[in-house]
């Protein structure tokens, strides 16, 4: 045990100091989700006049918890291609080699995406705050919100691990992001569940991205929905996802 | 333009718009993803067009338009992609020590890119009416609309080539590509300007000259022929491409005076 944790501390602190560092690597990841929260909260203001939209808190609200919650998503899905990357450049090979506990390296990339991601969800809290968002959520609403991130991030990061080790090259970034996107916009975004009609109301019916944001959106209007639900989603992702990238590890392990 | 010039031209615009088609990669992108962004914004924002105050009964219809300026910018990174490596592998340099003129290789190079354009504007068509759209401006506006999406791929390309040829890297030219997203979606992509609420985010937008690139082929599917939407969008397409050109002439000069 004290292998691992000595694995995972020094593969999160070269992470941690490598994205905190390289501004190339930081301000893509803290202002996606900044220049997605004005986007949408800002020129999409009007669809709260739609008939049939009652979200308490309004659309700035409603907006910054899918914006929350992508940028948990992302942040793991950047987090993969550092792994990829390290792949590229031959270090994780090295990393291989040199760790007692490799499971270490996995659970080490997962804290460097929740440093980065606990980084942009401040900024991003903050600046929605100073656009005059409204929270009806009591703490303990809100402090489920941020749990609800941290696994929607681990959950994330552990997808993408899983296929930067199956890859171990850049060029599977792709295949890493595409799915995560489609998965987070084929949920909710603009509007409310009940206001989709047609083919992609039938989809994010089915979307767990869906439980997410409505249980997200729930807990920020102080009107809580789908929280066990969001939860057993977001469980249940990071264990599966958590067997997809040990077997991704496993995979780097034989390709040597 | 004449006859050495000519033939100068059309043997780099063969080998532009081969290596364009040539890499799927970067090809399959443009027409899809604009594609799936479409259905996803037209799923989620359909009831938009309940607003009071919408142009259209029809979200489908409003947002086809986007789908063009996307595949523009995806014009800009492909161009600018391409002469980059041309300029990492040392094809220019090599080039330079040809009788080739320079104005041959930047219009050669921008072929690719219209004829990119010119398939990316069927097809994004092509979808659109077989999902609903009938464009009030009837089959002359069809062609317009292509036309326009041609010429406005073509103003990004030279973009992408000008910053090609300053930069030298493919890499940079990729890292731009967040930049050219956010004109896009600081613009009246999604809403009338009109209908955009936030005072700042509408001012933005009007700044924006994306947002009359947009309205401009939005008039023709959803209004008919709207003279002054036209005006703005095929002059400032016209506009863009010809400063971009002469940068990226500039910068050509600037480029092979070094190598």
């Amino acid at each position: 045990m004290r292998s691992f944790v000595f694995v995972a501390l020094a593969v999160a602190w070269r992470g941690v100091h490598n994205a905190f560092t390289n501004p190339a690597i930081l301000l893509p990841s803290l202002l996606f989700p900044l220049f997605f929260f004005t986007a949408f909260a800002g020129g999409l203001s009007r669809v709260s006049d739609v008939p049939g939209f009652d979200y308490p808190a309004g659309y700035t609200a409603f907006q910054f918890v899918f914006v929350f919650l992508q940028s948990a998503a992302f942040g793991g899905v950047f987090t993969g291609f550092a792994i990829a990357r390290d792949f590229e450049s031959g270090f994780a090979r090295r990393l291989l080699l040199a760790a007692p506990r490799r499971t270490g390296i996995v659970a080490g990339y997962a804290l460097v995406a929740l440093v980065r991601w606990a980084a942009t969800a401040s900024v991003v809290t903050v600046v929605a705050l100073l656009a005059g968002m409204d929270v009806l959520g009591d703490p303990a609403e809100l402090a489920a919100l941020v749990v609800l991130g941290l696994l929607v991030n681990v959950a994330a990061v552990l997808w993408a691990a899983g296929v930067a080790m199956r890859f171990r090259t850049l060029q599977a970034g792709p295949l890493m992001q595409v799915p995560v996107f489609l998965t987070l916009f084929l949920a909710p975004v603009y509007v409310p569940l009940a206001l989709l009609d047609g083919w992609i109301h039938a989809i994010a019916t089915v979307n767990p991205a869906t439980f997410l944001l409505e249980a997200g959106r729930g807990l920020v209007a102080g009107e809580p929905v789908e929280v066990a639900a969001a939860f057993a989603v977001a469980f249940a992702a990071v264990a599966l996802f958590t067997v997809w990238a040990l077997r991704g590890l496993k995979s780097a392990e034989s390709a040597g | 333009m004449t006859r050495p010039l000519l033939l100068q031209v059309g043997h780099l615009a063969r080998r532009s718009v081969l290596r364009t088609l040539r890499q799927p990669l970067n090809v399959v992108p443009s027409f899809v993803f604009p594609l799936i962004l479409l259905a996803v914004n037209v799923g989620g924002l359909d009831t938009a067009a309940r607003i009071p105050g919408f142009p259209t009964d029809s979200y489908l219809d409003f947002a086809l338009a986007f789908t063009f300026m996307q595949g523009a910018l995806f014009a800009t990174t492909n161009a600018g992609t391409d002469l980059a490596r041309d300029i990492q592998t040392g094809f220019l340099n090599r080039l330079s020590l040809t009788p080739m003129r320079s104005a041959a290789l930047l219009l050669g190079q921008l072929a690719g890119v219209v004829v990119l354009a010119l398939i990316q504007a069927t097809l994004y068509l092509t979808v659109g009416l077989l999902a609903g759209v009938r464009p009030e401006s009837g089959v002359v506006g069809v062609f317009l609309i292509v036309f326009l999406g041609v010429l406005i791929a073509l103003a990004f390309g030279a973009i992408g080539a000008f910053l090609a040829l300053r930069t030298g890297s493919g890499e940079a030219i990729q890292a731009l590509f967040p930049l050219f997203f956010v004109f896009l979606f600081m613009s009246s992509m999604n809403l009338p300007r009109n209908l955009i609420e936030i005072e700042w985010f509408r001012t933005v937008a009007t700044i924006n000259p994306v947002s009359y690139l947009i309205e401009g082929i939005r008039s023709l599917i959803i209004t008919g022929w709207d003279a002054q939407a036209l005006a703005l969008g095929f002059g400032l397409a016209v506009g863009i491409g010809a400063v971009a050109v002469a940068a990226a002439s500039v910068a050509l000069r600037g480029r092979l005076a070094r190598s």
